[in-house]
């Protein structure tokens, strides 16, 4: 093989419940620390112990940050999938097991070179305790890659260090294992291997984060004070974070008392109920969920909606359909969130395509369902959500002010002659509002039964129609008040991808590979639904235009489709739906043969 | 329907409050519910309660899911801000109502559907967490809105009015909140306002969840022979264990009651509820003992009405959240974002 330095992919197959997920992160990091781009997927299963879980950790000297497709080093510790995870091993690739047992027949490949290490063996020699050899087995793996792949020591004993830094006993332990890997293969392979690492300076000013902890960051930045949520994978860690962060930066000094109120709800409906009655009473307020929970909140969405009250409600996407697998990827809520609740509607959405985003789009959110008086949904993912991303360290503007939107305060209302809670008085089709408990004249009924214009129940057919026609002014407004796409062009090429959230990467790499083939395409990311101008214009100006996303039924597709003026014969679908995160293969594949065909044609 | 807007004509003769409101201040829009329907006796109920209490109408907050009952929010203190939600859901927004802002007070009216049917779980978890409010159950037994189906409340053995007798035992709210773990369970009657106003003052003085299950006849599908829910039936099992008066703080408790008899709480505020047992064997602060005084009488076919439970004791849930005594949503901006620096700060834990 000839040598790979800094761009590779190594697989660890392992079992839930064994402590790996610490020892795959800890490798990661490592990587990171020494100045090289790197990128951590965790495929883990819907339980809690025994279960196969697979890590894979690229390393990419260009920084791409989605998955390559294939793997060059396997590291095959469960053997329940020993013959699935060696079959995965790239040609020339290698796979490290524990040869502490004798090695099933089954598995060789000839053009996969195999790395037998006793890790059994040389932790049970050392550890006593039951538990300290399963964990330390997984740490043991660690030394033996920082052998092969030639990761710096130090990195690593810093790490631990600051792993452990509240039980530096453990350290001692993790560092023996680390050893025991470490020196076995420098004594038994040739180290490093071909594929390996070579100290960079490409990961200064960022950070390693997972989308719902930058988004839950983001709440807190965007000074919110209630959030309100029922536990469901893969969301929780995203109210996790907000706690964790509120606990650190919202309690008063003096009094211990808490500036925010987080309340663990029965059931997603009452998260949204919960939501909408505390933005209605003025304060920020939030729901991180996923798809069963949104299906749940339909019926509130809608009145959120029709009765015009903000909200924000992140939607951190699984598989579907139904309880679908709880721990895989997908994009397959558009629909469902763009047009949720009976009756007519439309609703604000936002898609973040990484962890920084999730950061930017949560303080986003609340700003336009304030100013909007509508619900927002954030449509980010498991894979943006849950896994580790390399992002730019963000700034923040300390000029930011929250956009409470149009609420009459006590002293305009003082002087007002009386208040009309759903009239259009600036030609928005945003209407004014006012809190509770603010002055008398500001007292308005909310309700999802048909009103009038003044707020007053209606059964009257032009009253009625009156309301809903200014909330598709409203809608309008939106159009021009969301997030612009990110778009990457050159003049004169009339191929294009669309695609959103965390399609990205794989975008960006399959247009770098494209480029490198003689074919020029360009790339319009949407950040928002509704589609503004920018997107129209796009669509407008190209005419082949593939649509990516991560779901069976082309759903952003549909919406260019319903929602913009753009031809129907220029869209083409490149759709991804396995629950593993796209690959930029795919995509490739998909526009390479399609313009191939459109010439043959 | 509350589209009917009722003139304000003031009345000279009407007597003012301390702040010098008359009743008629404390009104909303015209009732569009039957004549003669029970719901409208707790609406005057409730606007004498306000009244009395000397809250500004417009420091309320009116707070309803769907349903005859939840239309009635709309007919009293037309100055406070009111919220029509969905069906069943309302205990959710008024949590969150309430978490935004601790300093008003929260007025919830709904009925036998909108909480022991399409509602049970919301009103329970609502009970759980011992959010201060007054929660009002317009109890008929019976879908109005709907033409006459039977609720969950309805009892066994009891006739609709085309005939048909429901088999399935009742869903009791006031046994539900003692069970539940309710600081405030009270029962009463539309027809009897002089104990129901009481009651009602109590319940927005206790801080905490304070249910108030009120038997509340509908004339047009549940007040005919053999229903249990009808104004003669409950009349005629009509079963008060425990009489509340309600004293405000400023005035001196009087001692016109024989020691023994009357147990005097004192409320958060400063203000007190004076106990007074109509029946011996009651124990309004005992919930094992008033829980199985409850049921024995149910099963009688009895209708215990009173302030059947109190604990002024319990947490309400912000003080099981800890929160700042300041509304949440009156803190400024600046006391709620931690800053550029220490932005960075945190972003360095990622490195």
């Amino acid at each position: 093989m000839t040598s790979r330095v800094n761009d590779f992919v190594v697989k660890i197959a392992n079992v839930n419940g064994t402590g790996s997920a610490s020892a795959n992160g800890l490798l990661m990091k490592a990587i990171f620390r020494m100045g090289i781009p790197v990128v951590g997927k965790n495929f883990f299963p819907s339980n809690i112990q025994g279960l196969p879980t697979w890590f894979e950790i690229r390393v990419s000297k260009e920084g791409y940050l989605s998955r390559s497709g294939k793997v060059d080093l396997m590291v095959a510790m469960n053997a329940q999938t020993y013959a699935k995870d060696l079959a995965e091993v790239a040609p020339g690739g290698y796979l490290l097991y524990d040869s502490t047992w004798p090695r099933d027949k089954q598995l060789a490949r000839e053009d996969v070179t195999l790395l037998g290490v006793p890790l059994a063996e040389l932790v049970n020699k050392e550890f006593e305790n039951i538990r300290a050899r399963i964990l330390m087995k997984n740490v043991c793996y660690l030394g033996v890659l920082a052998a092969l792949l030639d990761i710096d020591m130090q990195v690593i004993e810093e790490l631990l260090k600051e792993t452990f830094a509240d039980k530096q006993k453990l350290v001692a332990g993790n560092l023996k294992a680390i050893e025991l890997g470490y020196y076995y293969a420098k004594e038994h392979f040739q180290c490093p291997l071909p594929l390996r690492l070579e100290k960079m300076d490409a990961t200064k000013g960022h950070i390693m984060v997972d989308g719902n902890t930058m988004a839950g960051l983001g709440c807190v930045y965007a000074g919110a004070t209630v959030g309100a949520w029922y536990p469901i994978t893969p969301s929780t860690s995203l109210m996790d974070a907000f706690k964790e962060f509120c606990e650190e930066l919202r309690v008063d000094p003096e009094t211990g008392k808490n500036k925010y109120c987080i309340v663990q709800a029965e059931d997603e409906l009452a998260a949204i109920g919960i939501v909408l009655g505390a933005a209605w009473n003025g304060a920020r307020a939030f729901t991180p969920t996923s798809g069963p929970g949104i299906s749940l909140m339909n019926e509130f969405i809608g009145f959120g909606y029709y009765a015009e009250i903000p909200a924000v409600i992140f939607d951190v996407q699984r598989v579907g359909p139904s309880t679908g697998m709880p721990t895989r990827t997908q994009q397959a809520d558009l629909m469902l969130a763009a047009y949720a609740s009976h009756g007519d509607t439309r609703h604000v959405l936002l898609f973040p395509a990484d962890p920084a985003e999730c950061f930017e789009l949560a303080v986003k959110a609340f700003d336009l369902a304030e100013r909007l008086q509508t619900p927002v949904l954030v449509l980010s993912d498991l894979d943006i959500g849950m896994n580790d991303w390399m992002v730019p360290k963000l700034k923040w503007d300390e000029r930011y002010q929250p956009d409470r939107g149009k609420v009459y305060t006590r002293e305009q209302l003082k002087e007002m002659q009386v208040f009309h809670r759903y009239t259009d008085a600036d030609g928005d089709g945003i209407p004014y509002r006012t809190l509770p408990g603010v002055h008398p004249k500001g007292a308005y009924f909310v309700r999802g039964s048909g009103h009038n214009r003044r707020g007053g129940y209606t059964e009257d057919a032009a009253e009625y129609q009156d309301v809903l026609d200014r909330l598709t002014t409203k809608y309008h407004t939106a159009k021009t008040l969301v997030p612009l796409p990110v778009v990457k062009q050159k003049k004169g090429v009339k191929t294009a991808i669309v695609s959103l959230g965390s399609c990205d990467g794989a975008v960006r790499e399959a247009l770098d590979i494209l480029n490198r083939q003689g074919t020029e395409v360009n790339y319009l990311r949407v950040r928002a639904f509704p589609f503004g101008k920018e997107v129209e214009d796009f669509l407008d100006r190209h005419e082949r235009i593939f649509v990516v996303e991560q779901n069976r039924d082309a759903q952003l597709k549909s919406l260019l489709l319903i929602e913009t003026q753009v031809d129907r014969d220029k869209l083409h679908s490149i759709l991804h739906y396995s629950g593993m995160p796209i690959d930029c293969r795919c995509i490739v594949d998909g526009v390479t043969q399609a313009l191939a065909k459109g010439a043959a044609a | 329907m509350s589209f009917i807007s009722k003139p304000r004509v003031p009345v000279s003769k009407l007597p003012k409050n301390e702040l010098g409101l008359t009743t008629r201040e404390y009104e909303g829009s015209m009732s569009t519910l039957c004549a003669g329907c029970g719901h409208d006796s707790i609406t005057a109920a409730l606007i004498q309660a306000f009244w009395e209490l000397n809250v500004e109408p417009h420091q309320v907050v009116k707070m309803s899911g769907i349903g005859c009952s939840s239309k009635t929010t709309a007919y009293f203190l037309g100055d406070a801000h009111g919220i029509n939600a969905v069906h069943g859901r309302m205990p959710s927004v008024a949590t969150g109502a309430n978490s935004a802002d601790r300093d008003l007070y929260y007025v919830g009216v709904s009925g036998d559907g909108d909480s022991l049917s399409i509602g049970l779980g919301q009103f329970a978890h609502a009970l759980r967490r011992n959010l201060n409010m007054l929660y009002v159950i317009e109890n008929n037994g019976v879908y109005g809105l709907t033409k006459g189906q039977f609720s969950a409340s309805a009892d066994v053995g009891s006739k609709a009015k085309k005939g048909e007798v429901n088999q399935q035992p009742p869903i009791d709210p006031v046994i539900t909140a003692m069970a539940m773990g309710g600081s405030f369970v009270a029962r009463s009657f539309s027809g009897d306002k002089e104990q129901l106003v009481p009651l009602l003052k109590a319940g927005i003085m206790h801080r905490g969840f304070a249910l108030v299950d009120v038997l509340s006849p509908c004339v047009t599908f549940n007040d005919h022979e053999d229903s249990t829910k009808s104004y003669a039936h409950t009349r005629q099992f009509y079963h008060p264990a425990v009489h509340a008066d309600f004293v405000a703080s400023k005035k001196p408790i009087r001692t016109a009651y024989n020691e023994g008899e009357v147990m005097p709480v004192e409320l958060h505020d400063g203000s007190t509820v004076l106990l007074r047992k109509v029946s011996k064997d009651y124990d309004p602060a005992n919930r094992a003992k008033a829980y199985s005084y409850l049921h024995d009488h149910q099963k009688k076919g009895e209708i215990v009405t009173g302030l059947l439970y109190i604990d002024e004791g319990q947490r309400d849930m912000h003080e099981v959240s800890n929160t700042v005594p300041t509304p949440l949503r009156d803190l400024a901006y600046q006391d709620l974002t931690p800053g550029a620096k220490k932005l960075a700060e945190i972003q360095d834990r990622y490195r």
